[in-house]
């Protein structure tokens, strides 16, 4: 169980104090949470502070009730929280192979490193021993870093937008990947999304507006809401672009 | 000059060369297939194959290397391990390989120097490669010191490409070696193509500097030179390439380098492009390691120390 307790997050820009996060309380131990809402509204900061990438300007961070708030990234990771990045990143030389072993924190063997790339259907033959580099399409940089997570199977695992650079076609897979993610943990899976698809496997959804929670409940109450949102605002762009094409 | 069998006796025995040899060749026994094993500036062990021989030159410390047109799949090792102090030993080794043969060389130099006094290699390594010829060569350098007395290498590779001829060079130097001045001069033929990777770690207060030049005078010649450098402690690199594009060609030289705690690196390039044909690319990167890497690898659960180490170790790799 993940708890946020009046966390707050700002950064000095020119001088000023802009606040990106605004006294976040929110208790987690569902299977599946989706963290949504606008660009801008503190998503990926949020992920960043949960993994101790930031540091929270004000506020508590407990995991299972122990205060991870002082920890490091890597003292977090070896407590059991994992981050796919919304950008992966590259490297200069190490492979995929090793790299999918760091996650598993063992020497995997080929075969296993290969069933999980496999799993995010990638031919894992393939891709193996290829460098994780600038050679790798972003696509194909999304889907090995959901790998990692499946070589991690821990406990509290983020994902940044996983879906993003992934095509339609793979898309049904990625959502039986992320079942499977949650097989093999037994954890939480916090999932940053807009996509409806993604929205609709989950058990609770949190909406961020503007650095603060404005929703935060079971899928089935939250998510009708957010698609009549959606709806109305296509309504009104339709509104007036119509009007634009008129004159 | 002969090898000296009484030498070679003491060599296989003693377990500081025997460890130099695998610093170099990656092999504790004597490798298979033609070789010539130098220890301490003399010759101590030679084999040649129905297809490779290996000659004493007469006017000058070194060997011939000639390898028979059409030979296929052989090997040759040319290791040079030095385990004195204040040794300073000169080598000229040339590389004769003929039309169409295809063979991996195996070279590079090992010292353990146990004394106060600086002990050093310069070997001045020639290739000529006939049309079609095939030559993988891998160099590795190293050096270990008891006492603080430096190890200096400063190896000089010259290679003459001919027609169609392929030449890839892979080149290590990673721990010991306090100064080298690396200095390879190429000449690629027509339809030839030369690939050079090159790999460089030096700390505390080591130096090196690599100079490229490479001519592209044949008509489809290639090159792509690829130097990776981690620079530690307080020591300096120096990367100078220069890629002549005198034919319709095509050259790229990449400069890499990773720098540490007080380390300072150069790269400079010359591209000089005197075809209209002729494609010049030169790339350098130079700076501290990602600190998106650090993270991610930390979200792994690997410690700042560990994540460092494994990004070095991918990037030497």
């Amino acid at each position: 169980m993940l708890e946020l307790q009046h966390i707050s997050f700002s950064v000095d820009v020119d001088g000023k104090q802009k606040d990106i996060l605004r006294d976040i309380n929110l208790t987690i131990d569902d299977q599946f949470v989706a963290v949504t809402g606008p660009n801008g509204s503190g998503k990926s900061t949020l992920a960043k502070l949960i993994m101790g990438i930031e540091k929270p300007t004000e506020g508590r961070i407990l995991l299972n009730g122990e205060d991870i708030t002082d920890l490091a990234v890597d003292e977090r990771a070896r407590r059991g929280i994992s981050f796919a990045f919304q950008q992966p990143v590259r490297f200069k030389g190490l492979d995929i192979f090793q790299l999918v072993s760091l996650a598993a924190g063992r020497e995997l063997s080929k075969d296993t490193a290969c069933e999980y790339l496999s799993e995010v259907g990638l031919c894992a033959l393939d891709y193996v021993d290829r460098p994780l580099d600038q050679s790798l399409s972003g696509g194909e940089l999304k889907r090995i870093e959901i790998a990692m997570m499946l070589a991690r199977g821990s406990e509290f695992t983020i994902l940044d937008e996983p879906e993003a650079g992934i095509d339609l076609w793979s898309f049904q897979n990625l959502i039986s990947v992320f079942r499977h993610l949650h097989e093999v943990t037994g954890g939480t899976i916090l999932i940053i999304s807009h996509q409806e698809r993604i929205l609709n496997m989950v058990d609770k959804i949190i909406v961020l507006e503007e650095g603060r929670v404005a929703q935060y409940g079971a899928k089935d109450d939250i998510l009708p809401g957010l698609i009549l949102e959606v709806d109305d605002c296509k309504r009104a762009c339709d509104h007036f672009s119509l009007k634009g094409a008129s004159k | 000059m002969t090898p000296n069998t009484a030498v070679k006796e003491d060599i296989v025995k003693d377990k500081i060369y025997q460890n130099l040899l695998k610093e170099v060749t990656g092999l504790y026994a004597m490798p298979m297939g033609a070789f010539n094993i130098r220890a301490d500036g003399e010759g101590v062990d030679r084999h040649t194959t129905a297809n490779i021989d290996i000659v004493t030159k007469k006017d000058q410390p070194g060997i011939d290397i000639i390898v028979k047109p059409g030979t296929k799949n052989e090997s040759i090792h040319i290791p040079v391990v030095i385990g004195r102090s204040g040794l300073n030993d000169l080598v000229y080794n040339d590389f004769y390989i003929g039309e169409d043969a295809d063979v991996t060389i195996i070279a590079g130099c090992a010292i353990h120097n146990p004394g106060h006094d600086d002990s050093g290699h310069d070997g001045i390594h020639r290739f000529f490669l006939e049309k079609n010829a095939r030559v993988k060569y891998v160099e590795k350098h190293y050096g270990e010191s008891e006492q603080g007395a430096k190890n200096i290498l400063n190896p000089t590779t010259v290679i003459e490409l001919g027609p169609h001829s392929y030449m890839e060079m892979d080149s290590v130097q990673i721990q010991g070696v306090d100064s080298t001045r690396r200095d390879t001069r190429a000449v690629v033929g027509d339809g030839a193509t030369l690939i050079v990777t090159e790999k460089i770690m030096t700390s505390d207060d080591q130096t090196a500097e690599t100079i490229f030049d490479v001519k592209l005078n044949g008509e489809d010649s290639k090159t792509h030179v690829i130097s990776r450098s981690v620079v530690k402690g307080q020591s300096k690199q120096k990367f100078i390439s220069k890629l002549e594009g005198n034919n319709k060609s095509h050259g790229h030289s990449e400069c890499d380098a990773i720098l540490m705690d007080d380390g300072r690196a150069i790269a400079i390039p010359e591209v000089t492009a005197n075809h209209l044909d002729a494609e010049l690319i030169h790339e350098a990167v130079i700076g501290k390691i990602a600190g998106e890497q650090l993270v991610k690898l930390m979200t792994l659960g690997l410690s700042e120390k560990e994540a460092e180490a494994e990004i070095i170790s991918g990037f030497m790799k």
